[in-house]
């Protein structure tokens, strides 16, 4: 098994209100000099066997189209093990 | 023969039955499409709803666009069959290709639902043909992921190509870019817009039947372009 771990964040022209929501909680919870907070997403994909370069190729593919929308968002693609 | 317009319906699909209707009232017939089925049953026009399709998994309309039945519509679209998408279609339409930009978190983060005056900015597009260029509009609203964005270029590009269908008035209610409600593409035939033209067709039901629009508008493209008798 191998975890393959796809990071979706927002590009950073675009706003996140989530982001700034958090920006906002974090300062009532004393935790002063947070100038910003992206909030993102990640995905775990437990992919039985090795995970070779035609693989690979295939998740960058699901990461651009299914995983993230280009239009808004960038992606960064991280074999582990 | 009244024109055959197709109204897709998702898993999650909310407003397929009120475009229905609102296809009816404007005179046309409807067409019901399943999400599943790689058919569009030779219609001349297909509405996309409003709603959460696929419960708005991952993001609003990003599992949608990869239903059977989509990859047919945007051959059908590319080819000029008129599409209109509707709030959750305005996101399916996006996430497809269709139409440039996205559909981002309401800048407020509250769910908003309220009726929503707008200025038609264009009515060379085939869903917007029966309106006046600055006529105001009522109709209703309701999304939680309705602010529009592109980048700098494409939003030029959309003023300046005339793209922009309507603009919110008085209140922006999403943090959309440049007060945009709905945008078409260059053809014109392909229109999203945030807003529910299809809630705003009775007068028993709607704050207006301003919504109606919309939907005569196709019938008067169709006719225009020798698509359908009148």
């Amino acid at each position: 098994m191998t975890n393959v771990i796809v990071n979706v964040a927002l590009k950073q022209e675009i706003l996140d209100p989530q982001g700034r929501a958090i920006v906002g909680a974090l300062g009532r919870l004393g935790l002063s000099g947070v100038a910003d907070v992206r909030q993102g997403k990640q995905f775990v994909l437990n992919i039985d066997g090795e995970i070779d370069s035609a693989k690979l190729a295939q998740i960058h593919e699901i990461a651009s189209t299914l995983l993230s929308n280009p239009v808004i968002e960038d992606f960064t693609v991280e074999v582990q093990g | 023969m009244s024109p055959r317009v197709g109204v897709i319906t998702f898993p999650g699909s909310l407003d397929d039955k009120d475009a229905v209707r609102a296809v009816r009232l404007a005179g046309g017939e409807s067409v019901s499409l399943w999400h599943a089925e790689a058919d569009l049953h030779s219609v001349d026009a297909v509405v996309l709803p409003g709603g959460f399709s696929y419960g708005d998994y991952l993001r609003c309309g990003a599992i949608a666009k990869f239903a059977p039945v989509m990859e047919k519509l945007v051959d059908a679209a590319n080819g000029g069959l008129p599409v209109l998408g509707i709030c959750n279609g305005f996101q399916v339409l996006t996430e497809s290709h269709l139409l440039p930009g996205a559909l981002t978190r309401n800048d407020h983060l509250h769910f908003i639902c309220r009726d929503q005056k707008l200025r038609i900015e264009n009515n060379s597009s085939m869903w917007t043909a029966d309106f006046e260029i600055g006529q105001e509009i009522l109709i209703p609203l309701k999304n939680g992921e309705g602010g529009y964005v592109a980048d700098e270029k494409t939003l030029d590009q959309l003023e300046g190509e005339g793209l922009v269908i309507a603009r919110y008035l008085e209140l922006n209610p999403n943090g959309s870019r440049r007060d945009i409600a709905g945008i078409t593409n260059a053809r014109g035939n392909v229109v999203g817009i945030m807003p529910h033209p299809e809630h705003a067709v009775e007068n028993l039901t709607g704050p207006t039947t301003d919504g109606l629009g919309f939907f005569t508008s196709l019938l008067t493209s169709l006719v225009n372009n020798g698509k359908v008798s009148a």
